[in-house]
């Protein structure tokens, strides 16, 4: 126990002295010092109490006027807030070339219950299975007094099926705005377009996401909020792209395909103007289709086979070795090669179609127009292995297209992961390694142009990078010269267009067996065209998946049978519609005619 | 005659009891705190309608439930403001002892009424808040420890009642209701400090509780939302804050009037936490005025008038009841305009709560009491002044 020492130390040894009790004395000293203190402790509490009163007349004072000045100004309207929580519901519009709308966004209502204010859920329940076929009564009325405040009914109304419901005049039921992503052109451009679905949601507002194609691909931009004003313009031409998908479907009938694909491409630009796969959907009400195990992924109609179909792509790849072997100055037009067929090497054989033999010694052009394997082979040879790869990667036939579709940058092309001189055999005449018909168009347009560089795009006007060149211009003049002969004397016949000079080469690739080979009856046919042949602008690729033609005594299944008047026909109905004028021969006037004159 | 002969001993000549209550009562606060209830009633009227007709109740349910809570409160207050101080002390010890068990036995007894929060007892017809009851005889406790403290050999009060602040603060904070935890905290705090607590320490406690607020702000996420939601010039429209700032704006200066407020149908708690919203709407500013002068009229005389008492406990223990007193009005309507973040506290005898408005109404007797004017010792002063 502390002590506080004796004080007054001095009077209290007097006291011991005297023989008194200085405990008095002790108990008088400490009464004083308490006073004492108590004294200061008080004039310090009369400074802080004055301080606690000065603070809380601040305070409330601080209070009134904040009250005043809030009672002063104006209540505003309710504004949303700032802060990040809110669901951003914009989404810009989608246009074709020419401005014709192909997605845009529609005001519904997505509808929800808050059961606990229900005047009468079970009426309710019955009135709402009325409306919608697909809710059930009881199991509404279970959900609606299992004790739950809240719950989302259906995600799109009608605005027929909203009055409806209004009309049941349950103040449980509530109707939270939704924009809803629109196709006004239905099936039109269905892969393209892809689809949107509903990310997001809160009572107020859904997100709107893209979920394929286009709308996936450039999902950021669509949904970017600066530029929902500004609608995203695709190189799409509607009605182009209406006419390609009408043949295309009435052809994959005729020619017993199950699958068709087309793509109609600037060969300047890279700029796709229409490009459509077989079988479609409508990206309104986008499946989700179960396939059967043994299926194949192209069977699904959600697939594009124009951008995700890989295939060996046949003979429609000759025309890259011929060009190159020109370009390189190891051949002419004319040159003669060796196409004494078949051809061994090693222990493969290379054979021609139906085992024909077009050798011994044939022309560049004579290899193209008769489309002959062993001919091809033996320029790829003069050409060698690592330059045919390279030239092969330029033309972007072994990688990815960038074309901005969300599913392209998936789709790699398969390609061997060696490349002996088998493979640049195979590889000349379309066999062993395979792309996607995107990547063919962008090849093909990179022969056509002048041999410069393509990179496909579905965006309308955008600026591009300085045109790159990879291939001579000799060359390429040669090239799509000879490509004009397949269709005036080899095995495109059918490709003829009075006035647009088609230009192009068939292809026709036996398909892979799942597990390795190949099947005996089932081929991929391709046609990769041009048009018009003396100053091209346009490529045209047509894929049929497994086409036979059946007029003949039997079963044709080349392309220059199936795919080649399908095409044909795309090139005579939209070539106008592309603003090619028909170049029409006008004859020389006979005498009596100019003597008339 | 008689009285003389027989000796029988002279009645001591003292003033009764009642004509001395009222000599030395402060009359104006008293005034004052019976106008706050009036106030609160007739507000009352209008803003606990809504609740109790989704609640199947007769209108003024709420409003006749109040006024007898209310009516039993004020009698409490006059019975407590009749106490002498020593009676003031004892009394209010018990009362705190009680309400300790009381608060301590929450967890095990306690009912949530499905609020999240353990904060009463519930009686069937009416349910008890410990923790109201608690605060005014923990501001007696406290005073009288840390009065005790500075006398020579006196107790440690100043670390008793710190550690008793502590503990309740953190019980209340495990119910959770870190209002009130917060509140005793401050009460204890407002004590020590006219008990003379060194400049030194109160400047080094205001940065330290800076450089916490600094620190949660950075390090957790919650709080930086909380504080910058709090900051932001946006409300949003549709929260409470949002309709209790929009009601003050409609009002304006002399409101939209009697009973055609908007605010109460959409504030769930317009009849306690925000009635201050309700006044603003249907009243206008002219009430919200009246009702904080009445407030700061109560607190600011109540501390003149401690400023001149010579006893340190009757002067602790009047500050903390009138701080804590004020600082829960003071709460209670700074979140109404923005001021302060979001707290839910109730405004002593306007907001609607049996506990809260008779809990009020033991605090502000008590501070009745204590701030009775009673000789303060300057004839003795005057008389007997030791040359110091």
């Amino acid at each position: 126990m502390t002590r506080s020492p004796l004080r007054p130390l001095a009077r209290i040894l007097q006291a011991r002295a005297k023989g008194e009790n200085p405990d008095g004395i002790e108990r008088e000293n400490v009464r004083l010092r308490n006073e004492a203190t108590r004294d200061r402790a008080r004039t310090r509490a009369q400074v802080r109490l004055l301080m606690l009163s000065a603070g809380f007349m601040a305070a409330f004072s601080t209070i009134g006027v904040q009250m005043g000045s809030l009672a002063a100004s104006v209540p505003t309207e309710p504004r949303r807030s700032g802060a990040g929580a809110e669901v951003s519901a914009t989404r810009a519009d989608i246009l074709d070339r020419n401005g014709r709308v192909l997605a845009t966004n529609m005001l519904t209502h997505a509808l929800y219950a808050h059961p606990k204010d229900m005047m009468d859920p079970a009426g309710t329940a019955a009135k709402l299975a009325a409306i919608f076929p697909e809710m059930k009564a009881p199991d509404l009325e279970r959900r609606f007094t299992d004790g739950r405040s809240f719950l989302w009914l259906r995600r799109v109304l009608s605005p027929e099926q909203m009055q409806a419901v209004h009309d049941i005049g349950d103040p449980g039921l509530l109707f939270g705005p939704r924009e809803m992503r629109l196709y006004p052109n239905g099936t039109l451009a269905a892969h393209i377009l892809g689809g949107a679905a509903f990310g997001d949601e809160s009572v107020r507002s859904a997100q709107v996401i893209g979920t394929a194609g286009i709308e996936l691909g450039m999902d950021a931009r669509l949904r970017d909020p600066a530029q929902a004003a500004t609608p995203l313009t695709l190189s799409i031409d509607l009605t182009v792209q209406a006419t390609m998908e009408e043949i295309l479907s009435a052809g994959m009938v005729m020619m017993n395909a199950k699958g068709a694909a087309g793509i109609l491409m600037d060969v300047h630009t890279g700029e796709i103007v229409a490009m459509a796969s077989y079988p479609t959907f409508d990206p309104n009400d986008r499946p989700n289709p179960v396939l059967p195990k043994d299926a194949e992924p192209g069977d699904s109609p959600l697939f594009n086979r124009a951008v995700q179909g890989l295939y060996e792509l046949g003979s429609t790849f000759k025309i890259f070795a011929a060009a190159q072997g020109m370009d390189l100055g190891l051949v002419g037009p004319e040159t003669m090669v060796d196409a004494n067929a078949p051809m061994r090497w090693g222990k493969h054989q290379i054979k021609e179609f139906e085992g024909k033999n077009y050798g011994p010694l044939l022309s560049v052009s004579d290899i193209i127009i008769k489309s002959s394997n062993v001919g091809t082979a033996h320029i790829a040879l003069m050409i060698g292995g690592d330059r045919q790869q390279a030239f092969l990667r330029a033309l972007g036939l072994m990688d990815p297209s960038p074309v901005e579709l969300a599913e392209a940058a998936k789709v790699k092309p398969l390609v061997p992961p060696k490349w002996p001189d088998i493979v640049t055999i195979t590889a000349s005449y379309g066999h062993g390694m395979s792309s996607s018909p995107l990547n063919l168009a962008a090849a093909y347009a990179t022969i056509a142009n002048g041999g410069f560089k393509v990179t496909p795009t579905l965006l309308h006007g955008t600026t591009r990078p300085a045109q790159q060149r990879i291939l001579g211009e000799q060359a390429s003049r040669a090239a799509t010269h000879m490509l004009r002969r397949v269709v005036t004397e080899g095995t495109a016949s059918f490709g003829e267009v009075p006035g647009y000079a088609v230009a192009g080469k068939t292809g026709t690739a036996d398909k892979p067996r799942r597990g390795g080979g190949y099947y005996d009856d089932k081929v991929i046919n391709t046609f990769a065209s041009v048009f018009p042949a003396n100053d091209p602008a346009y490529v045209l690729i047509v894929t049929l998946d497994e086409p036979v033609e059946t007029t003949g005594p039997k079963p044709r299944r080349t392309a220059g049978w199936t795919a080649v008047p399908v095409a044909a026909e795309i090139i005579r109905r939209t070539a106008p519609l592309l603003g090619l004028r028909p170049q029409v021969e006008v004859s020389p006037l006979d005498d009596i005619t100019a003597v008339k004159q | 005659m008689t009285e003389m002969v027989y000796g029988s001993m002279p009645a001591r000549v003292r003033e009764p009891v009642l004509p001395r209550w009222w000599r030395t009562l402060d009359k104006w606060s008293m005034t004052a705190i019976f106008v706050l209830f009036a106030i609160g009633l007739l507000l009352g009227l209008a803003a606990s309608v809504p609740l109790a007709e989704s609640n199947n109740l007769d209108r003024f349910y709420y409003v006749t439930r109040q006024a007898a809570f209310g009516g039993l409160a004020l009698v409490v207050m006059l019975a407590c403001s009749m106490l002498s101080p020593a009676m003031v002390r004892r009394i209010a010890t018990l009362g705190f002892a009680a309400s300790f068990v009381a608060l301590a036995l929450l967890p095990v007894m306690g009912t949530d009424f499905g609020k999240g929060a353990v904060r009463w007892f519930s009686f069937g017809f009416a349910s008890v808040q410990p923790s109201e009851f608690l605060k005014p005889g923990f501001i007696v406790v406290t005073a009288w420890l840390m009065a005790a403290s500075l006398d020579l050999n006196g107790p440690p009060g100043k670390l008793l009642s710190f550690l008793i602040a502590a503990i309740i603060a953190v019980l209340l904070a495990l119910q959770p209701d870190f209002g009130q935890a917060m509140l005793v905290l401050f009460g204890w705090g407002v004590i020590y400090f006219v008990a003379g607590a060194p400049m030194a320490l109160i400047g080094s406690m205001i940065a330290l509780v800076g450089a916490a607020g600094v620190f949660a702000y950075n390090a957790s996420e919650h709080v930086a939302r909380r504080i910058d939601g709090y900051l932001s010039a946006d409300v949003d429209p549709r929260s409470q804050l949002g309709y209790a700032m929009n009601a003050i704006q409609e009002g304006g200066f002399f409101g939209v009037g009697v009973g055609a407020g908007q605010v109460k149908w959409q504030l769930p708690d317009a009849h306690t936490d925000f009635i201050i919203a309700v006044a603003a709407e249907e009243y206008g500013l002219v009430l919200v005025l009246v009702i904080i002068a009445l407030y700061c009229a109560v607190v600011v005389r109540s501390l003149f008038r401690l400023m001149s008492e010579r006893d340190p406990f009757i002067r602790l223990a009047g500050t903390g009841l009138a701080c804590i007193f004020g600082v829960q009005a003071m709460i209670n309507m700074g979140v109404a305009v923005r001021l302060l973040p979001a707290k839910g506290m109730t405004l002593p005898f306007v907001s609607y709560g049996g506990s809260s408005v008779i809990a009020a109404g033991i605090t502000v007797g008590l501070l009745l009491a204590l701030t009775r004017s009673r000789p303060q010792g300057q004839m003795s002063d005057i008389l007997f002044r030791r040359g110091r």
